[in-house]
């Protein structure tokens, strides 16, 4: 191993992480204002990291060539491409977060530099292949995630939340680590090549065990259907922008890291993992489309959707080809700007006051009062419902196309039933923004105007989302094949 | 033969004491078989030959569970007179476990010096260097091999620190428990003291 290629290689998250401490720093000593300032400079650390990254893509270094400190870390194109849409995903949050928290008085230093820490454990996370690089990873990043759940702290429900988050993430994080420490006994290994080779063949019931536990420690963090149970709570009482953050950039480090996991480590096992994979991506579809019809809060509807919205991902993983990984990403990718667009069209939502409007009944008759905001929600609903001439229908062309190829026709049939059901509640935000009276009671209830950056966030998304995203897909498909590639070249 | 014995007493133990730190309603008594497994578990890591992490195990865990005692003693309404009144009582259960710890102690040392269990061939990455000890074959490796592990492990204690520092500190400028030490420093006997010269019998107004 060479220490100055290992370092070239880890380049991204080496530049955060100086960043973020000089941050920290500055933060510490500047008056608050300088908060927003912070904000800027670490967006433009994250811009940076993202350049860094496509330039390692496109240099496409692969196989053993990319991997870092010996074997700890593989910084091939798969790692590089969920990079990529980490660092975009927490850049549009930064851009949104600072006028919520500074219309209460609440924005703090602090708050860029959590998030830069959380980038850097992410990206830890996708790129590891040795289990105490994924759970260094996977706890960078989630201690910050609680942090900024409850960085409302004067606020009841954001406390709750926090506390929430960190109780069942710890308890995760638990049975994380006694499937990894009995995946540890069985192979005799933590690196992700010598788990494959140590497991080969007939698998012991030890061994089936710790990877049991294994993905059901990463299925919390991806809030797939048995753990779900924290997500409409967590994503209800964080502050909204934490929540907008939560729903992308966390998510698809989870999956990606899961991928990564099941094809490297468990690459022999697939008999064993495909059952519990398709079993939670049945539950979680079929789960995420109920249990939103009975929701009035919209961020619960979301909550649910993006508990849908693994489902559909977690297909791709089922199938366990490598077109079904590369229709995985596209999914993530198309999905990371869906989930942005819609929890940043809630943070616009608030009145002159900035209490928030997130209730069905608040938004009724929003297409009278403000079109563009209404016209840009119906393009992202549409879109994560699936209907056609939009976006999202291709995310889920894909994945399903995937799945009749591998021979899983049933999980792709009772997947479409379920989008369909799952539509109703997409389409109930259509029908009370576009038909419904506006509430004559509170003359007050006005939404207030928002910042160019929320705008330029919203257009951005629904921009990608409209036919016009179509596009981009020769070059989507392009590199997501290459990142599914570089996942089986160990195979 | 000794390793053996010892290994499954350790082992019952600990499962015992894990067993009773769920089931004891008294959160004190729950505290004190958490002590009690940390000791087998630190006794079984004995008997495998890393003797570095069973120390670490003891240091560490008595630390936390010290705060964990602290926390049980402040956060939780428990009736600590009522509780003394039953020492008397208790004192020969808390002798039986400080019995049993002591006889687990030299028979675990008794076990450590007749050679570690053997649990199989290490691969080849992981062999220890020979003729150094637990401590120098830990470091060896920490500081090379895991040198990027180790650094970011030191980033998520930082980011616990903000976390804690985020959530709890409030900014007291003005109120009567912040020290300012200028000021303290740059205050004069002028501004503090007044020199009065009383008439016998009358008292002083200030």
């Amino acid at each position: 191993m060479n220490f100055a290629t290992s370092l070239m290689l880890i380049g991204a998250e080496l530049g955060l992480c100086l960043v973020a401490l000089v941050l920290l720093l500055l933060s510490a000593w500047l008056p608050r204002a300088a908060a927003r300032v912070l904000t800027i400079a670490a967006a433009s650390a994250l811009a940076g990291a993202s350049i860094y990254t496509l330039a390692l893509l496109l240099n496409g270094t692969a196989g053993p060539d990319a991997n870092a400190f010996g074997a700890l870390l593989r910084l091939d194109a798969f790692s590089a491409v969920a990079k990529l849409l980490i660092y975009l995903s927490t850049f549009a949050c930064l851009v949104v977060t600072p006028s919520f928290f500074e219309r209460r008085g609440q924005y703090r230093g602090e708050y860029p530099v959590l998030l830069l820490f959380n980038a850097v454990g992410m990206s830890l996370l996708v790129s590891a292949t040795d289990l105490m690089t994924l759970y260094i990873g996977l706890e960078l990043s989630s201690l910050s995630s609680y942090i900024l759940a409850s960085f409302a702290r004067s606020d009841m429900r954001s406390a709750e939340a926090g506390l929430k988050y960190f109780i069942l993430g710890g308890l995760a994080s638990g049975i994380l680590l006694y499937g990894m420490s009995l995946v540890y006994g069985f192979a005799g290994s933590t690196n992700f090549d010598a788990i494959r080779t140590a497991l080969a063949g007939e698998l012991g019931t030890g061994a089936l065990f710790g990877i049991v536990l294994v993905f059901a420690g990463l299925a919390f963090k991806i809030s797939a259907v048995p753990f779900h149970m924290w997500t409409p709570d967590v994503y209800d009482g964080a502050p909204t922008p934490v929540t907008t953050f939560f729903a992308g950039a966390p998510k698809i480090a989870a999956v990606a890291i899961l991928t990564r996991l099941s094809f490297s480590a468990f690459g022999e096992q697939f008999a064993a993992w495909q059952q519990i994979v398709a079993f939670v991506a049945l539950a979680s579809i079929v789960v995420g489309a109920l249990g939103a019809i009975g929701q009035e809060n919209l961020k619960r509807v979301l909550a649910y959707s993006s508990i849908n919205n693994v489902g559909f991902l977690l297909i791709g993983l089922a199938t366990g080809t490598a077109a079904g990984v590369s229709a995985m990403l596209i999914y993530l990718a198309i999905y990371a700007v869906m989930t942005l667009g819609s929890f940043v069209a809630l943070l616009m939502l608030h009145d002159a006051d900035g209490v928030p409007m997130e209730t069905f009944g608040s938004i009724a008759g929003l297409a009278q009062r403000k079109p563009a905001l209404a016209w840009a929600l119906l393009v992202l609903m549409f879109s994560l419902a699936g209907i056609p001439p939009l976006f999202g229908f291709y995310a889920k062309l894909v994945v399903f196309q995937a799945a009749v190829d591998a021979g899983l026709i049933a999980l792709a049939t009772v997947g479409i039933a379920a989008s369909v059901i799952g539509a109703f509640y997409y389409i109930k935000f259509v029908k009370v923004m576009f038909f419904d009276a506006r509430p004559s009671s509170d003359a007050r209830a006005e939404v207030a105007r928002n910042p160019a950056g929320h705008w330029s966030v919203l257009a951005a998304s629904t921009v990608l989302l409209s036919p016009l995203g179509f596009l981009l897909t020769p070059a989507m498909e392009r590199w997501a094949a290459a990142a599914a590639s570089a996942l089986f070249l160990t195979a | 033969m000794i390793q053996l014995f010892a290994f499954y007493m350790f082992a019952t133990i600990v499962i015992l004491a894990a067993v009773m730190v769920i089931l004891a309603r008294n959160p004190v008594h729950s505290v004190l078989w958490l002590i009690l497994a940390f000791f087998n578990a630190a006794g079984l890591m004995v008997l495998v030959g890393a003797e570095f992490v069973a120390v670490l195990l003891v240091i560490v865990y008595v630390g936390a569970v010290a705060v964990l005692f602290l926390f049980v003693v402040m956060m939780l309404d428990i009736d600590v007179a009522s509780m003394r009144a039953g020492f008397v009582r208790n004192a020969p259960l808390g002798f039986a476990v400080a019995l049993v710890l002591l006889a687990e102690m030299v028979l675990g040392f008794g076990a450590y010096r007749a050679g570690g269990l053997a649990l199989g061939t290490p691969a080849a990455p992981s062999q220890a260097l020979p003729g150094l000890s637990n401590i120098q074959n830990v470091g060896a490796l920490l500081y090379t091999r895991y040198v990027f592990l180790f650094e970011m492990a030191g980033l998520i204690l930082l980011v616990a620190m903000i976390g804690a520092i985020v959530l709890t500190h409030r900014d007291r400028r003005g109120s009567a428990a912040r020290q300012d030490i200028a000021r303290q420093i740059g205050r004069k006997p002028v501004d503090a003291t007044v020199m009065t010269r009383p008439k016998v019998g009358e008292g002083v107004e200030l």
